[in-house]
């Protein structure tokens, strides 16, 4: 079971996380050298509907990511994939590992 | 089983906070390289290593005893060992590197100097001045840590009055000219690639190496930096056929770094796909990261195939004017 967290989805709009031009066509998911089947678009979507306990639940996943760009340069939205990885990492760092102060 | 990502990160992080880098070297291990050159320390352009070749030996170590932990009851203990970390070293024990190895990597940064030198470049160095460039902290997002960190290397620059940098890898690059800007207010030091510099200085050869040499681009150089044509055009000045193989240019596969230490066995299985790609097209691959140098190196001699992996500076040097 996974709940809707509004905080959550406040705290992505107010920061530099962007998937909203993600059409979810699965580009990103098949040209990952990792092969990574969930990042980046399921997690995305797990982001923009404000699932943290699902983001979070995926942290390996979102640590596996090379940040190599090979999905960014095919994704026909031009999203930010890596840029909103980092992103997905500050904040784990942040929420979940203790790493990050602010 | 996975490494447990956070106290990994964590040791990368408190090493990068307390020690200045990811794994802490001594200041022999990060200026050995460069002895005997009498490169002038500091002055307008340096060539500035973010000792990234310097550390390779160190990772290579650590990542393959990480490699051991994967499937062991000790991975359980890394929030100890982050703990014992804040007050020893633990990289001291856990890093220790073969001497063959480090020789061989500063050779590379050495070499890289000399083909600058020939080029009539001029440079200094910042020799144990210099500090890591931060790069696995920001990919890691650990964005206060690193955002100190770079006011910190902003600090020295200033302090030695660089105005110019040379690097000598992709990613050192791409903190220098995209991320230290976004993070340092006033940011105003000009960064090029060796590569680059080399490249627009007209370097000449002597020797018609005439071999074929298959290119790995970097995915930093390739995708975020867009050094492509420089490479290729200094292959082409020793002449050499560089051969572009499957997946080249801004569609290049990445070597599987820089999760090595985090995800050994997935970072080993993304090299060996990518070292069989190579081989199909020939026997010499050039690089130009020394971690795509690492994990393609390590691959091929795991699978056995007949690939000889060098960095583009070995290749350069071999068909310079004696």
């Amino acid at each position: 079971m996974a709940k809707v967290n509004a905080e959550f989805i406040e705290e992505v709009r107010a920061g530099e996380f962007n998937a909203g031009d993600c059409m979810n066509c699965g580009v990103c998911t098949a040209v990952c050298p990792v092969g990574l089947e969930l990042l980046p678009r399921t997690v995305f979507r797990y982001v923009v509907v404000g699932l943290e306990s699902k983001v979070i639940q995926n942290a390996e996943t979102i640590f596996s990511c090379l940040l190599c760009r090979m999905c960014e340069v095919n994704c026909p939205a031009e999203v930010h994939i890596t840029e909103n990885v980092k992103f997905l990492r500050a904040y784990i760092n942040r929420k979940v590992f203790k790493l990050m102060r602010n | 089983m996975a490494l447990p990502t956070g106290p990994i990160i964590g040791i990368m992080v408190d090493n990068l906070r307390l020690r200045k880098s990811v794994i802490p070297l001594s200041k022999g291990k990060m200026t050995g390289w460069a002895d005997g050159l009498n490169l002038p320390r500091g002055g307008d352009t340096v060539l500035y290593t973010g000792l990234m070749y310097q550390l390779m030996p160190s990772i290579v170590a650590m990542a393959d005893r990480m490699g051991r932990f994967e499937n062991s009851p000790i991975r359980h203990l890394m929030g100890l060992g982050r703990l014992a970390n804040k007050v020893v070293n633990l990289s001291f024990f856990m890093a220790r590197s073969r001497p063959e190895i480090r020789g061989a990597y500063n050779d590379r940064l050495r070499t890289i100097a000399e083909l600058l030198l020939d080029a009539d470049v001029e440079f200094g160095y910042l020799y144990d001045e210099e500090l890591y460039s931060g790069a696995l902290v920001y990919d890691n997002g650990v964005m206060d840590v690193f955002a100190r960190h770079a006011r910190r290397v902003h600090d020295v620059l200033r302090r030695r009055g660089v105005r110019r940098v040379i690097t000598v890898d992709p990613h050192t690059l791409n903190m220098f000219r995209d991320v230290y800007p976004k993070f340092v207010e006033g940011f105003d030091v000009k960064a090029e690639s060796y590569l680059e510099v080399l490249a627009r200085s007209g370097f000449k050869t002597d020797v018609d190496t005439g071999g074929k040499v298959v290119i790995h681009d970097s995915c930093v150089y390739a995708r975020y930096e867009n050094v492509l044509e420089q490479p290729r055009a200094l292959l082409c000045g020793t002449g050499a056929q560089v051969c572009e193989p499957d997946y080249a240019r801004e569609l290049t596969l990445c070597c599987g770094g820089p999760i090595e230490s985090l995800f050994p066995s997935r970072s080993k299985e993304v090299a060996r796909e990518r070292i069989g790609q190579l081989a199909e097209w020939g026997r010499d691959v050039a690089v130009m990261c020394p971690i795509c140098l690492f994990n393609l190196t390590e691959a091929a001699e795991a699978s056995g195939a007949d690939v000889r992996v060098r960095d583009i500076c070995e290749y350069l040097a071999e068909a310079r004017p004696s």
